[in-house]
């Protein structure tokens, strides 16, 4: 089963640059959510035997990420009306060059790691790296707040490839906290859209800038 | 121990109980007192067992998150501190149910409850608690409880000070603390096993080499010292406790700052023997914080910083009975350890009482004519006879007068530095004995004190119209006041039973033998049980002389006049002594002049000179003159990073990511090899 480990984490970076070139929201949104979908299988084939218990979390994380989240941030979306483009601050080209360069830097970053023999020759920890990078990407390079919502997903999406390396030790505490963590994210980030769309009629974050003190 | 759990089950569902119920006032403030009263009474009855049998009780739980363990456990140090969390924390939920009621039109009673039974919950599992994690953590949620407890009156900007300046102080001890576990951890084996390390029983069994005991001593007498009330650390105390609720400010100053004594008491089994040194330093450390404690007493014009600042005093009383007691086992001088460990046992337990009882009467003070201002109560007395009698019961016990406890502790500790000075000759004996008048000194300035603040307040005429139109407290307010008194007396004539209650909590503090300190004691000639007698035999004849002189005036009646009239025809309150004036003498004559108050005053000029002007102040020095610049002149630094703050989330975020991609990149660069 774990030959098929790294052919996923090479789709999953590829989705990493397709929620950085697309231009409709609607689309960055499934991007992402085929992206947690992927993640939430990935434990399925990092070891053989997987419990109830397991199978149970797999299905939680793909619910949540895959289905549940998404759902949300398209009703969000239809809710508070606002326009499909991403409106980003830098081209899509520059920021695929960028999310390229970032992808580079952790493979490069990942192989000076003293990691575990095991987890050596897989692409755990760059896919990890990338994925956050990506996120951060986002988070900066993105106008609207929905977008920041995104970001924050990829970011999520990140940590947990990172804490696939733990899972073995670990597995109820990592997911867990992983799903948490994103839950509360989703919400709170849910909220504050809601109410600055109500505000301010505007939810690009750069109308924010009035806040400051 | 299962009722151990038990009362942590029923504060934790007397909380949770009282903030579903908040929109109800009497609903959540029955949860509130039902939860806190339950829980201490169910959690009283092993901690009684425990102080009575001398066995331990422990349970302990695995735990996926924290590493490894949950431990905690009842020894006699811990019951010790226990019983007074309990039996306090019963009295002031009763008394807070009724003090608390009174906002309840323009407060959410679920809160303050919430947050009460959660302090409560926290203070016990501090003392029950056996490994390092699980005490930090308990640690810091009575402090977080505690926090918002006195910011209950957050609509006040003085009290929202209080409680920032108390969150402050609260979390740099806590720093330190965190760095003493650490620093302990470290020294109790290999890496791997550090977790389980930090169990206070492995912890126990490392032996310090002297560097590391001393660096550990030394923070835990900072991280302690802050929540306990240590010159310099104590200015959270005088900020914190007036503003809280006064049942709340009863159970900070009563159980809360022993808790400080509790862990510097706990680290001090674990440190083994203590060095020369530790002993006089601490002693220093605790006449000082004393002799500032009373003298700011003096000058304060709200009662309830008197007491917080006498809080400071017996604080420092407390330690200077530790510094003696290291010294005597550090010099091997026994009988003194011996007595003076009891007299900081017992001074903790009879401090918890006393002060208890004078921050509720205090309450009930405030809630029956509105003000805690000297300056403007006077003739309580009359209005509200019933706290102001009690009042007087707890004044007289925290002047540490003989018929009343708060002798006893003080008794113990003259004897063991006039045995200290007399068995050790030189230098170090006089030092000793000099102690001994010091705190002579401090005792007298403590009598004033307190006679200034019961005078002021219950005696002459009223001073406002607040004051002229008080009206007595409720029984669920004046019942629980009646309690302490009634314990405060009980301590009076009971010395030697306590004592011997307490005798095996002492020995575990001591690391000594079950017993021995009791006969050390007996052999110092410091068995309290003829104080006892004594005390009883001063009580009854005050008592009948009091009701002597009643009859006796009854049988003769009593002409009427105004109070302190001195002969004029139409006194004014005006006329009579004011606080300040009333401390005007010692403070400026017996106090050190670091501690006098601020005075201005204009003054006459010219031959029709217009009204004069006076007005005096009373900051606390050491913050004033200390950490007000440096916090200031800090905060003048750290302006200029404002440049940073742009309004913008874009730039916050790219900050984030330059700074972790910045930390990924020197880290690579660090890392020799990788692969494996």
């Amino acid at each position: 089963m774990a030959e098929w480990l790294d052919p996923l984490l090479i789709l999953a970076l590829a989705l990493n640059f397709g929620a950085l070139g697309v231009s409709r929201i609607r689309a960055v949104v499934n991007v992402v959510a085929a992206q947690g979908i992927l993640l939430g299988v990935l434990p399925l084939f990092l070891h053989g035997g997987i419990g109830i218990r397991g199978f149970l979390l797999v299905a939680t994380t793909v619910g949540l990420k895959g289905f549940g989240i998404p759902a949300l941030l398209l009703h969000a979306m239809r809710e508070v009306e606002i326009r499909h483009e991403v409106n980003p601050v830098i081209g899509f080209m520059s920021s695929l060059l960028l999310g390229a360069v970032g992808t580079g830097l952790a493979i490069v970053f990942a192989r000076t790691l003293p990691l575990a023999p095991e987890h050596a020759n897989t692409l755990i920890v760059p896919a990890s790296l990338a994925t956050v990078w990506t996120g951060f990407l986002m988070l900066t390079l993105r106008r609207k707040a929905i977008m920041q919502v995104l970001g924050y997903l990829l970011l999520e999406n990140g940590v947990f490839i990172f804490g696939l390396l733990a899972l073995e030790a670990t597995p109820f505490l990592v997911e867990v906290g992983v799903l948490l963590d994103l839950f509360t994210g989703v919400f709170v980030m849910g909220i504050i859209i809601h109410h600055i769309s109500r505000e301010f009629s505007s939810t690009s974050m750069d109308r924010l800038s009035e806040l400051k003190e | 121990m299962e009722l151990f759990l038990v009362a942590m089950a029923m504060l934790l569902t007397g909380a949770v109980a009282s903030i579903v119920a908040t929109r109800a006032p009497k609903i959540a403030t029955v949860c509130g007192v039902a939860g806190a009263v339950g829980g201490c009474l169910t959690g009283l009855a092993p901690t009684l067992r425990v102080l009575a049998g001398g066995d331990r009780l422990e349970s302990r739980f695995g735990w996926d998150a924290a590493h490894g363990l949950i431990r905690l456990e009842i020894d006699p140090l811990g019951a010790f501190f226990l019983a007074p969390v309990f039996v306090l924390g019963a009295i002031a939920a009763i008394y807070g149910g009724e003090y608390l009621f009174a906002y309840r039109h323009e407060k959410r009673l679920g809160a303050p409850w919430f947050f009460y039974n959660l302090f409560l919950a926290g203070m016990a599992t501090v003392v029950a608690a056996r490994t390092a994690v699980v005490f930090l953590t308990a640690w810091e949620i009575m402090s977080i409880a505690a926090f918002f407890l006195v910011t209950f009156e957050h609509e006040k900007p003085e009290t929202r000070r209080a409680g920032w300046v108390y969150l402050v102080a609260a979390h740099l001890g806590v720093a330190c603390l965190i760095g003493m576990f650490m620093l302990l951890g470290s020294r109790s084996g290999s890496f791997e096993s550090a977790w389980e390390g930090l169990d206070f029983s492995a912890l126990a069994r490392t032996a310090a080499n002297p560097p590391y005991a001393t660096l550990i001593f030394l923070l835990a007498i900072a991280g302690f010292g802050a929540k306990a009330g240590f010159v310099p650390f104590h200015v959270w105390l005088p900020e914190a406790h007036p503003a809280a609720p006064s049942h709340v400010s009863a159970l900070m100053s009563g159980v809360m700052i022993k808790l400080g004594i509790y862990g510097l008491l706990r680290i001090l089994t674990m440190l083994g023997d203590p060095a020369l040194w530790w002993g006089p330093a601490l002693a220093t450390l605790g006449v000082a914080g004393a002799t500032a404690g009373v003298a700011l007493a003096i000058e304060q014009r709200d009662i309830k910083r008197v007491l917080a600042y006498s809080s400071m005093e017996n604080i420092g009383l407390i330690t200077t009975a530790l510094g003696v007691a290291l010294w005597g086992a550090a010099a091997r001088l026994p009988l003194v350890a011996a007595v003076a460990t009891t007299a900081v046992f017992v001074h903790i337990w009879n401090h918890a009482i006393m002060k208890g009882l004078m921050f509720l009467a205090a309450g009930s003070a405030l809630h029956g004519s509105g003000t805690k201002d000297l300056e403007k109560l006077g003739g309580l007395l009359k209005r509200m006879p019933l706290t102001g009698g009690l009042m007087i019961v707890g004044g007289v016990a925290m002047a540490a007068l003989p018929p009343l406890n708060g002798f006893i502790g003080k008794w113990l500790i003259y004897v063991s530095l006039f045995r200290g000075g007399i068995a050790v000759a030189g230098t170090r004996g006089s030092i000793a004995l000099l102690a001994a008048g010091a705190l002579a000194l401090i005792g007298g300035l403590a009598a004033i004190a307190f006679v200034r603040l019961l005078g002021i307040a219950l005696l002459g005429s009223p001073r406002s119209e607040a004051a002229a139109h008080a009206h007595e407290s409720p029984l669920a307010m004046t019942v629980p006041l009646a309690v302490l008194a009634v314990l405060c007396v009980i301590a009076a004539i009971l010395p030697a039973q306590i004592v011997q209650t307490i005798a095996p909590a002492i020995d575990q503090a001591r690391g000594i033998a079950a017993g021995q300190t009791a006969i050390e004691i007996a052999k110092a000639g410091a068995a309290p049980a003829s104080l006892g007698y004594f005390n009883f035999c001063a009580i009854v004849l005050f008592l009948g002389g009091f009701a002597a002189t009643i009859v006796i005036l009854r049988v003769r009646g009593i002409a009427r006049g105004s109070t302190w009239g001195c002969g004029y025809a139409r006194p004014t309150s005006r006329m009579s002594y004011t606080a300040s004036s009333f401390a005007e003498l010692p403070a400026d004559h017996a106090t050190p002049r670091f501690f006098r108050p601020k005075e201005s005053r204009r003054g006459f000029e010219g031959p029709f000179p217009a009204a004069d002007e006076y007005a005096s102040s009373v900051p606390d020095p050491i913050s004033e003159r200390l950490y007000e610049p440096f916090f200031s002149s800090w905060a003048d630094r750290f302006a200029r990073f404002r440049i940073l703050q742009q309004g913008n989330i874009h730039i916050y975020l790219l900050y984030i990511l330059i700074v972790v991609t910045a930390a990924l990149a020197w880290v690579s660069t660090r890392i020799p090899r990788g692969g494996s």
